[in-house]
């Protein structure tokens, strides 16, 4: 349940019982609204770049549009465009998007850090990657390529061949000043970007003063791989499809694949036989199951810094779980098992071994998770790590638009599978998990509860899997060899994936690739709320938040 | 040794008997200790010698980037538990460790902290590459900020291709690592297109030129020139 009282609805400028009226929110906009586009995912007001805040606060605070999921920036022939993809925390399926171009000559439009402050990064990644100046923001420079970069790589008229010179500078002080007046003295400590507790290659920059972090400032960018633009130079059939299971790599593959097929299905208009949803559901609980695992091993790792019995104890469980995905997909880590219009293969034969070897799984599980807590949870030294660190409240979470378990743990009761439902979910009978406490125990705690959930999923798709008549198993609707979405057609789609909200933006320009991909990375968003949590405590507190944001370095730079 | 065991010295029947002791536990007497009779002594070369403890004791640096450190860590973890074949001791600095699994895809903000990790590990040291990314930028060659393999950087002794390599494949490679390590071969230092440089000795071209003003001349710095890698 949600901590907040419900919104009054009557109140809610724009909500009719059967969606949203976006006239009425064009009247609340009045005079900032330059005109209007349909995206596939819902209606855009086009906003002058002077007075981007004036048209999101009175969408945020008029309207009830708390979550900016997603800034996406791009160049066209004739001007730059941001676009702020709005949704309700409450209802994501209330969206709007908010266009603000500006002209190529003078790329500058106002900041919307104000009003949401998960913009901060976003739009540094859109200075950064396409080229666009923000006005007002608190700290505008790059975010995913070193500073020296020459260039805006997604721009249009970048050049490639160029050579390149990245600096290894060592790193000063930024709040020295600050913390000398008081007759304390800080220290400036680099954690990572090569650091068992950083999770991959993530680059803390802290600044403690005394044993208590004063600041903190995670500088990303280490695994910045160009994922969009392989995704823009590839066909839509099935040349994309690979990458996505290398954007959340903790084995977590089916979830992302699902994020750019539903978007993808959705603008091209593909049609998913159910049978393929129950398989696709299925499939994708596994791999939440897997991914959370590794989250609690690692989480472990960093707080009693044990590579040994929790570690190796979840590893036990990822490796059956890793056996059973290869039996459906015959690959261990990188699936891609998702067609545009299904899956890509039939479970494996013999079905009844397939389904024993689920089933076997899924009656140890309980135990195994009794196992959990009596490792874990109910641990004292554990409690004491956890209980009351890194908190996050759930007001601070919307803000910087965090989501999954982060989200949940604090109260934030959002989870796209039910409230956004695709695949098979609405069908089934599951419980979405949150807890109040937000801090790092209720996290790891979320974590492990929807472990169980996810075993009921999928226990129910074995059932109707079992039970599916021979003559009726489709795993792929008719998709034609080539697609070639409508020209300009935009679509922002998201899934629940292992770490919250994963969401892609495609814009189509009639040919076989997309003109712009762009992703949404939950870790991304989530990982922007770590300084929140960890200013003031101490140093184990920041490593234990930093591991119970569950972040995969691949999704944060992408 | 035990008094007791003392005692019975005289009762001695083998060679063996007579320099353990009757009292030993017989766990420690193995068959090779028979071969060996009354004199425990190996003659061999002090290099050999070397390099059989070098390929049977490695300590991996805990090295994760991308990807292929997920299936890293499976291999260290149980069912597939490098540490059997003797190179299972994960060290989490550079400066105790000697072999390095560069497991995921090296971009170019990542380049230089990768090198400085190298030439923190003490001699002599050894590079696994693990993944097609590491060994040439793999599925993402063709990114703007992808380094075409670590051997750009760092050199290599053994590639373990895949995407990622299954488990078995890097115990695989680092099993052919130690027999080479044994056999004491290492691989040749190739050419490091892109080694650290102070910026005020890069060549002054038009980027170099642009870049100056910011940078301090004794700012190290690496170049990537794309034109010029595979
Ligand atoms: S080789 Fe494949 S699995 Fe390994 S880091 Fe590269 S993309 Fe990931």
């Amino acid at each position: 349940m949600s901590l907040e009282r419900p919104r009054d609805r009557s109140q809610t400028v724009g909500v009719t019982d059967d969606g949203l009226d976006y006239d009425a929110l064009a009247d609340l906009l009045g005079d900032t609204v330059v005109s209007r586009e349909t995206h596939r995912n819902a209606e855009a007001f086009v906003v002058r770049p002077d007075e981007v805040q004036d048209a999101l606060f009175a969408l945020r605070d008029e309207a009830g549009f708390d979550h900016c999921s997603n800034v996406t920036a791009q160049e066209y022939e004739d001007r730059f465009e941001s676009i702020y993809h709005l949704k309700k925390y409450e209802d994501p399926t209330q969206e709007v998007s908010v266009v603000v171009p500006t002209s190529r000559e003078n790329p500058v439009s106002q900041s919307a850090e104000p009003v949401y402050r998960t913009a901060d990064w976003h739009e540094r990644e859109a200075y950064d990657l396409v080229g666009i100046e923000y006005d007002d923001h608190p700290d505008l420079r790059r975010i995913l390529l070193p500073e020296t970069w020459q260039g805006h790589p997604m721009g249009l008229d970048y050049n490639q061949d160029k050579p390149q010179v990245v600096t290894l500078e060592s790193h000063a002080n930024p709040i020295a000043d600050d913390h000398k007046e008081d007759g304390s003295d800080t220290m400036f400590l680099n954690i990572g970007p090569h650091h068992p507790a950083t999770h991959g290659v993530l680059h803390v920059e802290t600044v403690l003063s005394g044993e208590q972090v004063a600041h903190v400032d995670p500088d990303i960018g280490y695994l910045h791989r160009c994922e969009e633009q392989m995704a823009q130079n590839g066909k839509y059939r099935h040349e994309i499809m690979p990458y996505p299971d290398r954007w959340d790599y903790v084995s977590a593959g089916i979830l992302n694949e699902w994020a750019y097929a539903r978007t993808a299905e959705d603008l091209a208009g593909l049609d998913v036989p159910e049978y393929a949803q129950v398989i696709r559901t299925m499939s994708a609980e596994f791999c939440r199951i897997a991914a959370h695992m590794l989250a609690l091993g690692t989480f472990a790792l960093d707080v009693y810094g044990e590579f040994t019995a929790t570690f190796m104890y979840t590893f036990r469980d990822r490796e059956v779980v890793e056996d059973i995905l290869e039996d459906l997909t015959g690959q261990r880590l990188m699936f891609n098992y998702m067609r545009l219009g299904g899956v890509a293969w039939d479970l494996p034969e013999p079905r009844e071994d397939f389904f024993e070897k689920i089933r076997d799984f899924l009656d140890g599980l309980p135990e195994k998770l009794d196992e959990y807590h009596d490792l874990i949870t109910s641990n004292e030294i554990f409690q004491l790590r956890c209980v009351d660190t890194g908190v996050l409240d759930a007001e601070t979470a919307k803000q910087y638009g965090a989501t999954g378990p982060v989200a949940r743990a604090s109260g934030v009761d959002y989870d796209l599978r039910r409230d956004d439902p695709y695949g098979y979910y609405d069908e089934l009978d599951w419980d979405v998990i949150t807890a109040e406490e937000g801090d790092n125990y209720a996290r790891v705690l979320c974590r492990m509860q929807e472990v169980e959930q996810s075993a009921r999923i999928i226990e129910q798709c074995v059932d109707l899997l079992e039970d599916w008549p021979e003559d009726d198993r489709e795993i792929q609707s008719n998709v034609p060899r080539t697609l070639r979405p409508d020209e300009d057609a935009e679509i922002y789609r998201a899934v629940e994936g292992a770490k919250g909200e994963l969401g892609i933006y495609i814009r189509s320009d009639g040919t076989d690739k997309p003109a712009r991909f762009k992703i949404r990375s939950p870790c991304f968003s989530n990982l922007q709320t770590l300084p929140e949590m960890a200013e003031g405590e101490y140093i184990p507190d920041l490593i234990a938040s930093l591991a119970s944001l569950d972040i995969v370095l691949g999704e944060v730079d992408r | 040794m035990s008094s007791d065991s003392q005692l019975t010295n005289a009762d001695a029947q083998t060679t063996q008997e007579a320099r353990m002791g009757g009292g030993t536990d017989n766990r420690f007497n193995s068959k090779l200790r028979e071969a060996f009779g009354s004199s425990p002594f190996v003659l061999t070369k002090f290099d050999s010698f070397m390099n059989w403890v070098r390929s049977s004791s490695m300590f991996m640096l805990q090295f994760g980037i991308a990807c292929c450190s997920i299936e890293m860590m499976h291999t260290y973890a149980v069912k597939h538990d490098l540490d059997r074949f003797g190179a299972g001791v994960p060290r989490a600095s550079p400066r105790q460790a000697d072999v390095i699994i560069v497991p995921g895809t090296i971009v170019s903000k990542f380049g230089p902290r990768m090198k400085r990790v190298y030439d923190q590990m003490p001699e002599p040291k050894f590079v696994v590459s693990m993944g097609s990314c590491t060994i040439s930028g793999g599925p993402f060659q063709q990114g703007y900020n992808v380094v075409k393999g670590a051997e750009e950087i760092i050199p290599v002794d053994i590639h373990v291709p895949g995407c990622p390599p299954r488990p078995e494949a890097l115990v695989y490679g680092v099993a052919k690592l130690q027999e080479r390590i044994g056999e004491g071969e290492t691989a040749p230092v190739t050419v490091k297109p892109y080694e650290l440089e102070e910026f005020g000795d890069l060549e002054r071209d038009e980027l170099v030129t642009k870049l100056a003003d910011d940078i301090d001349e004794d700012t190290l710095v690496m170049r990537y020139n794309w034109n010029d890698s595979p």
